[in-house]
């Protein structure tokens, strides 16, 4: 799908959630059930990007002591946990991984 | 002035502190989202269609990862799904506005506008003129995400290409889930749902990843089910 497609959908699925309970004010309520699910929404869905990112490696679990990028991930999980601060952790992440790289792989 | 005018300043006023805090997030999110392969211009444009800046950010992710379309949409649906809860929470203040003004506050109804305009709502009650207090957030807070996405892009663009960045919107991801794991509950689904992406991570179309954001999602709910509640948020 072509990418303009894809954010035309995507906005209109966004806009479509903000407006419909608004517009459909008193004619529908939203389940408690789903109200508690939402919560776990952000954890559920990022973890699911972050872990292959950290432990895989060409489609293959690597939790070798020379995969880098699993090492500057904790790296940034710590960080991350004590700054509460995404441009530190950010940083903290990439730098863990050059120098990991640096050291692991030195050329 | 009239009481428009007031409405709508006092909602930009309050939504100043948290301008502070969007505008590094769509900073990151211009530069990121070049280095995953967007063009300058779907980048800026997915600022103003789209306008969410998690599912931006995850959008960009999965674009990186050449997921198909189909798979993108329904983790954007997943992950804006709470704005139900905004739209919800919303819709008594704003019963008496005309379609076309819903339709406008809706296009700018974000989680950093609704925390103000609901707080302000709880305590003025329902006022004639309430609307006007989203549109000065909203509008405040979508013109400062245009701004910081379009100086994003700018410095994005500037960034080498031999840097390779790609690792960096992982470690966003990172810094975005760490400070929402403040209970068991919470931490099961991040490690359920973790650990199912690995072992599904070879089902065909990306799909795995949307099982497991299901399965995490579905584990944080049946747990927070067993814990006292209001231990969960």
């Amino acid at each position: 799908m072509n990418i303009w497609l894809v954010m035309l959908l995507g906005g209109l699925i966004t806009f479509g959630m903000r407006f419909s309970l608004i517009y459909l004010f008193g004619r529908f309520q939203v389940p408690e059930t789903m109200r508690k699910a939402l919560h776990y929404v952000p954890p559920a869905v990022l973890s699911a990007i972050i872990f292959p990112e950290l432990f895989l490696r060409e489609g293959a679990l690597d939790l070798s002591l020379d995969n880098a990028r699993l090492l500057a991930g904790l790296v940034a999980i710590v960080v991350a946990w004590f700054s509460k601060n995404t441009l530190i952790t950010i940083i903290a992440g990439v730098v863990a991984l050059f120098l990991l790289q640096f050291l692991l792989f030195p050329r | 002035m009239s009481e428009q005018i007031k409405n709508f300043w006092a909602g930009v006023q309050a939504e100043i502190p948290l301008l502070i805090g969007v505008f590094p997030f769509g900073l990151i999110y211009g530069a990121l989202a070049l280095n995953a392969g967007l063009s300058t211009a779907a980048a800026q444009m997915m600022s103003s269609i789209v306008f969410a800046g998690s599912a931006q950010f995850i959008t960009a992710q999965l674009v990186h990862e050449a997921a198909p379309g189909f798979v993108i949409l329904l983790t954007i649906a997943v992950v804006n799904l709470r704005h139900m809860l905004y739209s919800a929470s919303l819709a008594p203040y704003l019963a008496s506005i005309p379609t076309r003004w819903k339709v406008l506050l809706s296009y700018l109804l974000t989680d950093e506008a609704y925390a103000p305009t609901i707080l302000h709502y709880e305590k003025e009650g329902i006022t004639p003129h309430a609307h006007w207090f989203l549109l000065g957030a909203g509008f405040s807070l979508w013109f400062n995400w245009q701004i910081s996405t379009a100086l994003g892009i700018f410095l994005g663009a500037a960034i080498p290409e031999s840097w390779s960045l790609d690792f960096a919107l992982p470690l966003t991801f990172i810094a975005m889930v760490v400070p929402v794991l403040k209970n068991r509950a919470a931490i099961a689904a991040a490690l359920s749902a973790g650990i199912v992406a690995l072992f599904a991570f070879s089902l065909p179309y990306k799909l795995g990843l949307i099982l497991a954001a299901l399965v995490g999602i579905l584990v944080g709910t049946i747990l927070e089910g067993r814990e006292s509640p209001g231990e969960a948020l």
